[in-house]
């Protein structure tokens, strides 16, 4: 099982939930869990978000391993100028 | 692809100055932009743009037009595909309007003509029947219920039910108990900041020349931040296949964001399938103004609070952005980095993004985050002359550093905000001694930067050159810093490398030129790629001296053997090696394609002294100083010039550029007397101070520079202005008429 | 609408072209005679990457018209170099990193020759000022200003 932190506006497509435990080995399960849990996410997952694991944004990249020791958190897809 | 903390190593080509291989050409005017290719039987195209702000479009009448001798084609929104996704299909109509001209400017027709003379002629008999409508350009007018409605049905699920369809999105951040937070400070401040819209301000307006033929093949030679790019977007609004166009990115005349979509290509194309022969077209000034991406204007509230000595203890933004005419979500970025630069226990943003009736917003270096920053670095100044306290010092007493838990998240790793901080507190301009009507500002700046994906390919010449591909267009000086990498990693020198920007066709899938992206990312392949060019050359020298190939290492540009066991074998030179590549399998080659992770976020801190006429208004800026955690400076030059332009935009973007809209709703400044960037004689020198914290996700460390300039400066400025004149700008920008009737009241 | 004969200098060659009564210098030199270096950024005499030399004086070619070449000497960015030998300005820019995209760069360098050609020995206000109209978005002009007095320095001691 991991934590994964959900930003403030996405709380309460998971029912307020802040910190959503499931059961993921990599990135794209966290994300295919995530909808299956919480189907309110799923426009925002479709549309694009990014991890930050351990302080590392790692955009798209769906094989990332993630374990219950890394810290995990959900951030927009985000772009540069 | 972790930084090599083993090599701990001494640069031999990484961090010196060499000349950048586009020089040349750029200062004879041989080198080719956008505009300046021509084909063999080549037609003039030229759009009609609404003059309105809004309207429905009932009915277009080409015939007059038609008629017109010359005239070999006319396009409107019907001759370009719908693409599904919606992304695709809001650049397709920005480029050509369907039933609605959203903004002044808003292209509704274009022409092909054997000259420009006719095509500019044609355009006018082209007859629209325009439905007026009411329009909105201000945001918060937008976000009022009963506002005129931009475009229908574009809310995400985020938006709260009950408010004005132009609002489109919404976002939050943050961590901890606000409201104990507040209780805890000694002061608390609260403001609320507008700023206007302000455009990248290339030098060159976008132009492109392009071909289509009827079966689907087509090419296009244009001035873009990505071929890629506008491969896709021209596929999708063209309704051809993506392998079948081929994009070529001429040299850029500046970019900054503004390049990173497609306005003409789409319209090009199609006028070229319709015509049957190329089509050039090139934007005047006018319509960059109008119809390219400017940024969001903003309207912010920003509640700070802070003990006695100078702990923030909690932190609230509300930001409400308009990206313009269509969905935008460049508010997110600047919601989340609002606050990065400190340590908060209690934080919150609040990001909404409003339609109006104005131009479809793309980036603008760092986009989201100047505006921002500028309001949550005002507030926090303010807080330190309410309390007498030392800028400086307030800053280092909060500043985020390795473990802080970041207002947007995640939890840093290594960064340079304390070590960029303390550099301007040690620097004399820090102390240097002001006068009257002078003051002094600083502010901290952040970018989060990018990694993307991309392609490298790495060829060993035949004479013992190395000569690299890659897909990004130069628009910072990358060319010769992927250069000097793959000059380190082969240990040849610098100029026996050349490397190429490649054509759609010739390269695999490369993200754009954005997120600061290019020196780390195609960087860290570039090293791949040469590090696998290295095995393969070493494999081939084992076979030579027929030793197992684990025994066969490469340095100084040479495969030598691993130690005495391996045998006594003379170093064989990358030459020696390129020039009997054939007699030993055929010709050598690495390549590295990735998505690249692990870009390091990139802090600044500005310092800036400026001096306001009490009688004018107007303010000079007397000493600015630029300091940046690069990471590692791979061309010192060229990260001197990111920090220098960026901070210098950005002084412009304080001081003197908006875009100005009418009562009509139509922009008033399309042209750059009235958009006042700075020239040379506003401006001193502009000193720069560059920090090393390496990024541990690059090889040699090197962490994105390019847009964190530009965010600081904003800020700065109006900390200086504060304390020279007295009065607190909470409007951009800051020019002398504002200023001036601030200060009289 | 008839084309109008011209005969003019550029770059010290005789040159002779045919262009419309409404058509400018910069149109001119940019689509009839292959002559590109000269930019348009703006078409309306606020940027300056037109700028070229029309009888000795610093001109934005979008607001010179094509006829009012006639027996006149222009010179451009494209004879700035002596074959394969660079003005120094030229030289000293890439050295100092002078340019970043380069779109500016040469109407910057035609500019730039001129002031020297006139003051040899600026100070960076007069520098700043004379370029004035000459606007860069890249480098914060920073780096264009310490060049030209390098190179300024050079050619009076050389």
């Amino acid at each position: 099982m991991v934590r994964v932190k959900l930003w403030g506006s996405l709380r309460a497509l998971a029912e307020g939930q802040e910190w959503v435990e499931v059961e993921a080995r990599n990135f794209k399960e966290l994300l295919d869990q995530l909808v299956i849990k919480h189907p309110g996410l799923e426009p925002q997952i479709k549309r694009g978000v990014s991890l930050a694991l351990d302080g590392v944004i790692y955009r798209e990249a769906w094989f990332t391993k993630i374990g219950p020791e890394n810290e995990i958190i959900l951030m927009p897809y985000m772009v540069g100028g | 692809m972790a930084f090599d903390v083993k090599a701990e190593r001494k640069f031999k080509v990484v961090g010196t100055r060499v000349a950048r291989p586009d020089g040349i050409d750029k200062v004879t005017g041989k080198a080719a932009y956008g505009a300046d290719i021509s084909a063999p039987g080549m037609l003039h195209g030229r759009i009609l743009r609404s003059p309105h702000a809004h309207a429905r479009i009932r009915a277009i009448d080409v015939s007059e037009a038609a008629k017109l001798a010359g005239v070999k084609a006319i396009v409107t929104g019907a001759d370009l595909a719908q693409p599904e996704d919606e992304a695709f299909a809001d650049v397709a109509i920005n480029c050509l309007a369907r039933d609605k001209a959203l903004y002044d400017g808003h292209a509704v027709a274009a022409v092909a003509a054997t000259s420009k003379s006719i095509a500019k002629r044609a355009i006018r008999l082209i007859k629209v029947d325009y439905e007026v409508l009411p329009h909105v350009t201000d945001v918060d007018a937008a976000m009022k219920p009963g506002a005129p409605v931009v475009q229908e049905g574009r809310a995400l699920e985020n938006v709260p039910a009950g408010m004005s369809q132009n609002v489109t999105t919404r976002y939050q951040f943050g961590h901890g108990d606000l409201d104990a937070g507040f209780a805890k400070a000694d002061r608390i401040i609260e403001r609320s900041f507008k700023t206007a819209a302000t455009h990248q301000g290339y030098i060159e307006p976008q132009a492109c020349l392009a071909s289509l033929g009827n079966d689907g093949r087509g090419e296009v030679w244009c001035c873009t931040q990505g071929q890629y790019m506008v491969r896709a977007n021209c596929a999708a609004a063209l309704g051809v296949e993506e392998s079948q166009l081929r994009i070529t990115a001429s040299e850029i005349g500046g970019g900054f964001g503004g390049k990173t979509s497609t306005f003409i290509e789409p319209v090009a194309l199609a006028l070229s399938r319709k015509a049957g022969k190329p089509v050039k077209i090139v934007m005047t000034r006018d319509e960059v103004f109008k119809a390219t991406g400017p940024t969001i204007s903003t309207s912010m509230d920003i509640r700070i609070g802070m003990t006695r000595d100078g702990r923030i203890t909690a932190g609230r933004g509300e930001l409400r952005y308009s990206g313009g005419a269509y969905p935008n979500e460049t508010v997110d970025m600047g919601a989340q980095a609002a606050f990065a630069a400190y340590d908060l226990e209690a934080v919150e943003t609040v990001g909404w993004n409003a339609m109006t009736n104005r131009p479809k917003e793309i980036p603008y270096r760092a986009p989201g985050a100047p505006t921002a920053i500028y309001a949550v670095e005002s507030v926090v100044d303010e807080l330190c002359q309410a309390l007498d306290l030392d800028p400086l010092d307030v800053r280092l007493l909060n500043a985020a550093r390795k473990g802080t838990r970041s207002s947007y998240g995640p939890t840093f790793n290594e960064i340079g905000l304390v070590a960029t901080l303390e550099a301007a507190k040690a620097h004399p301009h820090y102390t240097a001694p002001l006068g009257p009507n002078q003051g002094r500002g600083l502010s901290c700046g952040f970018w989060f930067n990018f990694g993307g994906n991309t392609c490298v390919s790495l060829n060993i010449n035949d004479d013992g050159t190395v000569g690299v591909v890659e897909g990004n267009p130069d628009i910072g000086g990358s060319r010769a810093s992927i250069s000097m990498m793959a000059a380190e990693e082969l240990g040849v020198p610098y100029d026996k490398v050349r490397t190429v920007i490649a054509d759609t066709s010739s390269l695999g899938f490369n993200d754009i030129t954005d997120g600061s992206r290019v020196t780390f990312a195609v960087g860290l392949a570039t090293i791949e790629a040469a590090r696998a060019a290295i095995r393969e050359m070493c494999r081939r020298v084992a076979k030579i001296w027929d030793i197992d190939e684990e025994a066969v290492i490469w340095e100084d540009g040479c495969a030598k053997p691993a130690g005495p066991n391996a045998g006594t074998h003379p170093p064989m030179s990358l030459a020696e090696i390129a020039a009997i590549a054939g007699n030993t399998g055929g010709p050598i080659a690495g390549h590295h394609e990735v998505n690249a992770d692990g870009a390091g976020v990139s802090f600044g801190v500005h310092l800036c002294d400026t001096e306001v006429d009490p009688e004018t208004g107007g303010t000079k800026i007397l000493r600015y100083t630029v300091f940046q955690d690069a990471g590692k400076a791979v061309h010192p030059d060229y990260v001197e010039g990111q920090m220098q332009g960026g901070a210098v935009q950005g002084i412009g973007w304080a001081l003197n550029e908006e875009y100005i809209y009418g009562e009509d709703g139509r922009l008033q400044n399309a042209g750059l007397l009235d958009y006042r960037v700075p020239v040379a004689s506003d401006l001193p020198d502009i000193e720069t101070v560059i920090l090393e914290i390496p990024n541990p996700g690059h090889p040699y460390g090197v962490r994105g520079v390019g847009e964190t300039p530009i965010v600081p400066p904003l800020a700065a400025i109006a900390n200086a202005v504060s304390r020279a004149a007295g009065v607190r700008m909470t409007e951009l920008p800051m020019s002398p008429p504002r200023l001036l009737k601030a200060m009289t009241g | 609408m008839k084309t109008i004969p011209v005969e003019t200098t550029i770059n010290g060659d005789s040159a002779e072209f045919l262009c419309h009564a409404d058509e400018s210098l910069l149109d001119v030199l940019r689509d009839r005679l292959g002559l590109t270096g000269a930019k348009e950024g703006c078409g309306t005499g606020d940027c300056g990457a037109c700028s070229v030399m029309l009888n000795g004086r610093v001109v934005c070619s979008c607001l010179v018209l094509g006829v009012e070449a006639q027996g006149a000497e222009i010179e451009t960015i494209e004879g700035m170099a002596n074959g394969e030998t660079l003005h120094p300005l030229q030289r000293v820019f890439i050295e100092e990193a002078a340019l970043q995209c380069g779109v500016c760069t040469p109407g910057i360098l035609v500019a730039a020759k001129a002031l020297l050609e006139k003051n040899p020995d600026p100070t960076d206000t007069e520098v700043r000022y004379w370029l004035a109209g000459n606007l860069c978005r890249c480098t914060g002009y920073d780096k264009i200003i310490k060049a030209v007095q390098i190179a300024a320095a050079e050619m009076r001691g050389a």
